[in-house]
C-alpha cells in the first residue's frame, strides 16, 4: 500500500517545515502577497486598465487615492502591480505543471524502460541540454501570436522538464529492484498501473521539492520574456513587463520601477525560502 | 589527456546537428515569414525575393544547402539588414557580448569564492550570517529588477558610470552590466563553496592532516581546497550558459550593441539566416565552454574521464 508507506514521511516533513522559522517566515510572506494580487483589485476603486487623466504620471501618496502612484496613462500602480504580480504567478504555476507533468512522465517511463530505450531518451534530454533553451523560448514565443499566454507558458512548461526528467529518471532507476515494485511486477500488474500507482507516488519528495523551486525560476523566465517583449503584452500587465516600462520612466516616475521590481523580488525571496525549506524537510540526511 | 580532450570535441558534432536540424525546423514549420510584416508585397516581387533567397525550394533542399553553406562557414546574409552578412553583424557584436561575459564570470568568481570560503571558515558566525543572508537576496533579484535599479542609482542619481550605451567601448560602459549579470552567478558560487568546503572539512583526510601538525593554512590550501573546487567547477558550466542567456536582458537594459538584440529583433523579423547564424554561434560556444569545464574537471580528478 503506498498511501500507507507514504504517509509517514509526508508527515514528518511537515513537522519539520512547521518547525523551520525560516518557512514559515516565507509561507506568511508568500501569503500576504497572494492575497495582495487576489483582494487588491477588488477592494480598490480603480481598475487595472481604468484610466485617471486627472493623475497622469502621480508619485506615490500625491492627491486622488493612488497610493502608490500611476503611470503615464494615469492607470492605479498599486491595482496593476498586484494584477501584475496575479498574471506572473498564474502564469510561472502553469508552467511549473506543465514542465512536470512532461518531466514526471518522460523520466518514470525511461527509469523503468529496458536499457536500450533509457539510453536513448536520456541522450535526447542530453542533447537538449546542450540547446540555448532560453533562446528556444524566445524564439517559440515570437514566432506565434504576442501575447498568448498559452503559448507563453507551454513554451516556458516545454523548456523546463529537463531537470525534472533527469531527477525522476534516477530516482526511478534506484526504485526498479525494490521489493515492493518486484512484488507488484510478480502479481502480474500491467506496467502503466505500476507506473502510475507505485512508481510516481514513491518518486514524489525530490520532485515535489525540485518543483518549488521551479515556480521563482519560471517566474523570473517571465519576467524576462515580458521586458524583451516577448512575454505579456499590454494592456495586460505582469510584473516583467511593468518593470520594462517602469524602466523606460525611471528618470522622471521611478516608483514605475521600484514597486513591481519589489514585488517580484519579495515573491522570488519567499518562493527561494520555501523551496530550500522543503528541500530540507523532504530530505533529512542532509542536515 | 590529449585524446580524452580531442575525443569529446568530435563527440560535439552530433549534438551540433541535431540542435541546427531542431531550430531549422521549430523556425520554418512556425507560421509567418520574413517579408509578411512590410506593406503587402506584389505578388511578382514576393516570388522573386523568395527565389533569390531559394525559399521556393522543397524543405528538405533548403535545410541541404543550408548545411552545405554552413560547413563552408557561410551563414548567408541578413534579409532585414540587406548590406551586410550574417557573419558580419555576429563579428560586430560578438566582441562587446563576450567582453561582457567575461568580466562577469571574472567578477563573479572574485566575490563568489573568498565569499564562500569565508561563510565556510567562520560557520555559525557573523561572516556566515552575512553571506548566506547577501546570498538569499542576490538570488532573488533578477537581472531585470537589479539592471535598472543600479542604472537609476549609479548613473542616473550619483553619475558614477554611464547609464547605458557603449561609445568607444570604454571598460566604463562595461561595469553595471557586468555587474548586473554576476551578482548571481557570485551568490550560487558562494553558496556552492561554502557547502562544498564544509563538507571536505568534515573528512578523515582533513583532520588527519591537521593531527600531524600542519598548520590550519596549509590545510586549507594544500588539502582542503583543492578537492572542496571540484564541484565548482562542474557548476561553472551551467554558470556560462546563465551567462550567455542572461546577457541578452542585461545588453537590452544597458542598450549595448552586442549580439542579444540580433537573436529577439532577427525572430520577430523572421530574419531566418539571421537567427540560425546566432543560434548556431551560441550553441558552438555553450559546447566548448562546457567542453573546456568538462576536461578542467578530468585534469582534477581522473577519474571523472570514464564518466
Amino acid at each position: 500500500m503506498p498511501e500507507a508507506s507514504a504517509a509517514g514521511p509526508w508527515r514528518s516533513a511537515a513537522e519539520r517545515l512547521a518547525a523551520s522559522a525560516a518557512a514559515r517566515a516565507a509561507l506568511a510572506l508568500l501569503c500576504g502577497l497572494v492575497l495582495f494580487a487576489l483582494l487588491a483589485p477588488a477592494l480598490s476603486p480603480w481598475r487595472p486598465d481604468g484610466l485617471d487623466w486627472q493623475h497622469l504620471a502621480a508619485s506615490p501618496g500625491a492627491a486622488g487615492g493612488h497610493w502608490l502612484g500611476t503611470d503615464r496613462l494615469g492607470r492605479d500602480l498599486l491595482v496593476r502591480s498586484a494584477a501584475g504580480l496575479r498574471l506572473s504567478l498564474a502564469v510561472s504555476v502553469l508552467a511549473s505543471l506543465v514542465s512536470l507533468a512532461i518531466g514526471v512522465s518522460y523520466g518514470a517511463i525511461a527509469g523503468f524502460a529496458g536499457p536500450r530505450t533509457d539510453g536513448a531518451m536520456m541522450r535526447f534530454v542530453d542533447v537538449l541540454y546542450a540547446m540555448p533553451y532560453l533562446f528556444i523560448v524566445i524564439i517559440l514565443t515570437s514566432l506565434f501570436p504576442r501575447g498568448s499566454l498559452t503559448v507563453l507558458f507551454v513554451a516556458l512548461g516545454a523548456v523546463g522538464w529537463l531537470t525534472t526528467a533527469r531527477l525522476v529518471r534516477g530516482q526511478a532507476r534506484a526504485l526498479r529492484h525494490r521489493e515492493f515494485i518486484l512484488a507488484a511486477r510478480t502479481l502480474g500488474l500491467a506496467p502503466a498501473a505500476l507506473l502510475v500507482r507505485h512508481a510516481v507516488p514513491n518518486l514524489l519528495g525530490p520532485v515535489v521539492a525540485y518543483a518549488s523551486l521551479a515556480v521563482p525560476q519560471m517566474i523570473l523566465f517571465e519576467g524576462f520574456l515580458s521586458f524583451l517583449g516577448l512575454g505579456v503584452q499590454e494592456p495586460n500587465a505582469s510584473l516583467g513587463n511593468l518593470i520594462a516600462q517602469g524602466a523606460q520612466e525611471m528618470s522622471s516616475a521611478p516608483w514605475m520601477l521600484i514597486v513591481p521590481s519589489g514585488l517580484l523580488v519579495l515573491l522570488i525571496l519567499s518562493l527561494n525560502l520555501l523551496g530550500d525549506a522543503l528541500r530540507d524537510a523532504l530530505d533529512p540526511r542532509e542536515h | 589527456m590529449l585524446s580524452y580532450a580531442l575525443r569529446r570535441t568530435l563527440g560535439l558534432l552530433p549534438t551540433l546537428l541535431i540542435i541546427i536540424t531542431l531550430s531549422f525546423l521549430i523556425l520554418r514549420l512556425a507560421p509567418g515569414g520574413p517579408f509578411d510584416q512590410e506593406q503587402t508585397l506584389p505578388p511578382a516581387v514576393r516570388a522573386n525575393l523568395e527565389h533569390l533567397y531559394g525559399f521556393d525550394q522543397p524543405l528538405p533542399e533548403q535545410y541541404l544547402r543550408y548545411l552545405g553553406a554552413l560547413a563552408r562557414l557561410d551563414f548567408g546574409s541578413s534579409l532585414k539588414e540587406r548590406d551586410f552578412t550574417v557573419t558580419e553583424l555576429i563579428r560586430q557584436g560578438l566582441p562587446v557580448s563576450a567582453a561582457l561575459g567575461a568580466l562577469a564570470i571574472v567578477l563573479a568568481l572574485l566575490a563568489g569564492l573568498p565569499a564562500g570560503i569565508g561563510a565556510a571558515l567562520g560557520r555559525g558566525g557573523a561572516t556566515d550570517h552575512l553571506t548566506t543572508g547577501a546570498t538569499a537576496l542576490a538570488l532573488a533579484l533578477p537581472s531585470v529588477v537589479t539592471g535598472p535599479l543600479l542604472a537609476l542609482i549609479f548613473g542616473l542619481t550619483l553619475h558614477w558610470l554611464p547609464v547605458g550605451g557603449y561609445q568607444g567601448g570604454s571598460l566604463r560602459y562595461l561595469v553595471l552590466p557586468a555587474l548586473t549579470l554576476a551578482l548571481p552567478v557570485a551568490a550560487a558560487l558562494a553558496r556552492l563553496m561554502r557547502a562544498s568546503l564544509l563538507e571536505v572539512l568534515r573528512t578523515p583526510y582533513v583532520r588527519a592532516a591537521r593531527a600531524r601538525g600542519l598548520s590550519s593554512a596549509a590545510v586549507l590550501w594544500r588539502h582542503a581546497l583543492p578537492a572542496a573546487l571540484t564541484p565548482v567547477v562542474s557548476y561553472l558550466g551551467p554558470a556560462i550558459a546563465f551567462v550567455v542567456t542572461g546577457s541578452l536582458v542585461v545588453e537590452s537594459v544597458f542598450g549595448l550593441p552586442g549580439t542579444g538584440r540580433y537573436l529577439v529583433q532577427g525572430a520577430i523579423d523572421r530574419d531566418y539566416p539571421l537567427v540560425m547564424g546566432m543560434i548556431v554561434v551560441y550553441a558552438v560556444l555553450t559546447l566548448l565552454l562546457n567542453l573546456a569545464v568538462d576536461v578542467i574537471h578530468a585534469a582534477l580528478e581522473p577519474g571523472a574521464r570514464h564518466a
